[in-house]
């Protein structure tokens, strides 16, 4: 059974809540007690029926104000595929929340409501999403119920979302017309929809094919830890422990490693399970190689004849979260990518970008909480970088406050 | 064509991955272990990250004297078996010290109580991370944990001032005397860590598997009959078949009556079951709409 991690974006009146409440009930994942808890907080607050969006908001300050303010786990399987929904606020805080949900994301559901068609927000998800480059993009066409399940405004909505989506960086696009509330498209097909030809959400969900988004070619494998057991069974055992963040791994392999440059073959690719011949993301493995060569945290074993970037001057898109002070030039700040630390002075603000217009603000000189704009990092050590769009992994950065560790940024290489 | 990863695959990677940041960034780290299933996964996990090398941290039971006997056996032989350092942390010495008041009365438990234990006991040894089998999946403040959690110098962790935790690129900076609460199972459902032990072939405590104990019914829930827990004025004790879906203190956690005797039963059951484990089986978090908000804000696991 796979697993798929998914973003959902929207704002309760999209029935956003109500589609993933839906999801859960027709899964089987919401239990007994939990809808006891849900009716009786339901009932606390002078409502009637359920309000399924307590489902989500845990937080007590969530639940006085009515609004979610993290993003909240939830977990369902089918027989086909466990999924992760990473389940993003829309009002506070959207962009953090919608950055953290989609930047481990293979598939972001994007839910617009049929009567209002694309407005503002939609066009913001489906950028905040090319952005972080999840690969796949669905557009929920909700409460087509009260619009008569009208192909035409489908159809409409459908081409206007098409039209924006051309600016974007959108590999897979998908639309279905649905009423979460009364199930239509959502875990089966609608007689409602008679003209709709694709499938249901769930199935949609189910089979979009993920294996191959991953980066099998550009061989990337961040050392973490090493691993020297020092005793008398393992006197001699040195390997080096990582996720593999891009590539294939096989024994016997030429490999160069960063930022020394020395080469080397895989003289085995370890796991406690035993031996693999072969390792590919996300497994965490651990590589010995056939000579001993200094290796430690933050160097990559990389292939001789496909290396990144190394450098430490970057541009970067960069989302902003810092709450207490706005992101300036000459700003210096800790830098992690891969698994290294590293600090970074921002030489330059290129432009601010209006996640609404994607209108490049190119006066603007500081970047406040929730805005994005591009930048050029120079950082202290170099990093072995790959841009963003080819590599999520090694593309990838958090800036980091030095006085307080509050993470400030999340920077996407370009 | 490459190997499809299944999703415990999956899971099991990023978990590895996790204890190895921990292992890598923090000076003094310690993994939670109190026999229960999720622990004893958790500590599996550990074990095959730094294989063939010995866990580099301790593992540490926060222990408030009110165990199931199997718990603790096998809370030991495991130790023995898996070759860790374990530190025991003491709610009785905590109390003896004076550094808590315990509750009398036939309801009272210790497990609030423990709260104080671990903070004292992570300033005691200069902690600087501590791992916990915590998953999000089990109730909904912890659905809003990040796998790191800061922890200010009180040990309370505040919801509302999370730092956003983007890709796998994991902040664990802190302040002396700060630290971080780090949760490797978070993505793990209940099912996953059954299907996990099955596969694995991990060894549990026998009270997860159905057997005769003694009980009484107490606000709907089988509470077992012990020597810190006895049936009040009305509650009757009778012998069932029961087995445990969370292993805690035993003054507030419940048995579920179940004939599941084998791993497979087990798992037919948990994918069959509809009450969640927490709401079948802990008393604590009956409290209130936000008892688990509470106690986490005030430092708890």
């Amino acid at each position: 059974m796979e697993l798929l991690r998914f973003a959902t974006a929207g704002s309760v009146d999209d029935g956003k809540s109500t589609l993933i409440g839906r999801l859960l009930f027709d899964s089987k994942q919401i239990f007994e007690d939990t809808l006891e808890a849900l009716e009786h907080s339901t009932m606390l607050r002078g409502e009637e029926g359920m309000n399924l969006a307590l489902l989500t908001d845990g937080l007590r300050a969530e639940r006085e104000q009515g609004i979610t303010i993290d993003v909240a786990y939830r977990y369902f399987a089918t027989p086909r595929r466990k999924f992760i929904i990473a389940d993003t606020p829309g009002h506070v805080q959207y962009t953090r929340n919608m950055v953290t949900g989609a930047s481990t994301a293979d598939l972001a559901l994007i839910l617009v409501d049929a009567r209002k068609g694309i407005i503002e927000q939609s066009r913001r998800h489906a950028f905040l999403a090319s952005l972080l480059g999840v690969p796949h993009i669905v557009l929920c066409v909700n409460k087509m119920d009260l619009v008569d399940y009208d192909q035409d405004v489908f159809e409409r909505i459908k081409s206007e979302f098409r039209e924006f989506a051309a600016k974007l960086d959108v590999r897979d696009l998908q639309f279905v017309p649905m009423s979460a509330l009364n199930g239509d498209n959502v875990v089966e097909r609608s007689a409602n929809t008679p003209w709709y030809e694709g499938t249901s959400l769930l199935h949609h969900l189910e089979e979009v094919h993920i294996a191959s988004d991953r980066n099998l070619i550009d061989c990337r494998f961040p050392v973490q830890y090493v691993i020297r057991p020092r005793d008398d069974k393992h006197h001699d055992y040195r390997g080096y422990a990582g996720q593999v963040s891009s590539g294939s791994y096989r024994v016997g392999d030429d490999v160069v490693v960063l930022p020394s440059g020395f080469v080397s073959t895989i003289a085995s690719i370890d796991t406690a399970d035993g031996p693999v011949e072969e390792a590919v993301p996300p497994m965490s493995v651990t590589i010995r190689l056939s000579d001993d060569l200094d290796v430690s945290r933050g160097d990559m074993i990389c292939r001789p004849n496909n290396q990144p970037n190394i450098g430490q001057d970057v541009d970067a898109m960069l989302c902003w979260f810092g709450e207490r002070a706005a992101l300036k030039p000459g700003g210096k700040y800790a830098l992690k990518q891969t698994s290294k630390w590293t600090r970074a002075l921002v030489k330059e603000l290129h432009y601010r970008l209006d996640v609404n217009t994607l209108h490049r603000d190119e006066e603007a000189n500081s970047l406040s909480l929730n805005e994005i704009g591009r930048v050029t990092l120079r950082t202290t050590a170099p990093l072995f970088f790959d841009d963003y769009r080819r590599n999520r992994a090694t593309g990838s950065f958090i800036l980091v406050d030095e006085p307080s560790n509050d993470t400030l940024a999340a920077g996407m290489i370009l | 064509m490459h190997r499809l990863i299944s999703h415990l695959d999956a899971l099991e990677s990023e978990s590895i991955h996790l204890l190895r940041e921990v292992a890598a960034e923090f000076e003094r780290p310690v993994l939670l272990f109190s026999g229960g299933k999720d622990s004893v996964v958790m500590l599996h996990l550990a074990k095959k990250a730094f294989w063939p090398a010995r866990l580099p941290f301790p593992v540490m039971h926060v222990d408030t004297g009110h165990n199931f006997p199997e718990v603790i056996e096998f809370r030991d032989s495991s130790v023995r078996r898996l070759d860790v350092n374990l530190v025991v942390a003491s709610v009785q010495a905590s109390i003896d010290a004076g550094r808590v008041v315990e509750d009398t009365g036939p309801r009272a438990s210790r497990n609030r109580l423990q709260t104080t234990t671990l903070l004292d006991a992570i300033e005691q040894h200069g902690y600087d991370a501590v791992m916990g089998g915590a998953r999000r999946d089990e109730e909904k403040a912890r659905a809003k944990e990040r796998f790191f959690s800061f922890r200010d110098e009180f040990g309370q962790w505040d919801p509302k001032n999370q730092r956003p935790e983007i890709w796998s690129l994991y902040n664990g900076r802190h302040r002396k005397g700060e630290h971080i609460r780090v949760f490797p199972l978070s993505n793990w459902t209940e099912l996953d860590i059954w299907q996990y032990i099955a596969d694995e072939d991990i060894e549990l405590p026998s009270i997860y598997y159905a057997h005769r104990r003694e009980v009484f019914r107490r606000d709907g829930m089988l509470m077992a009959v012990s020597d810190f827990l006895q049936p009040g004025d009305g509650e009757e004790s009778f012998e069932a078949t029961v087995r445990y879906r969370t292993v805690g203190d035993a003054t507030c956690t419940a048995a579920v009556a179940s004939m599941a005797s084998k791993i497979e039963d087990v798992i037919a059951e948990v994918a069959a079951s509809r009450i969640t484990e927490r709401g079948a089986t802990r008393a604590d978090d009956k409290f209130s709409e936000a008892a688990m908000e509470d106690r986490k804000r005030e430092g708890y696991f």
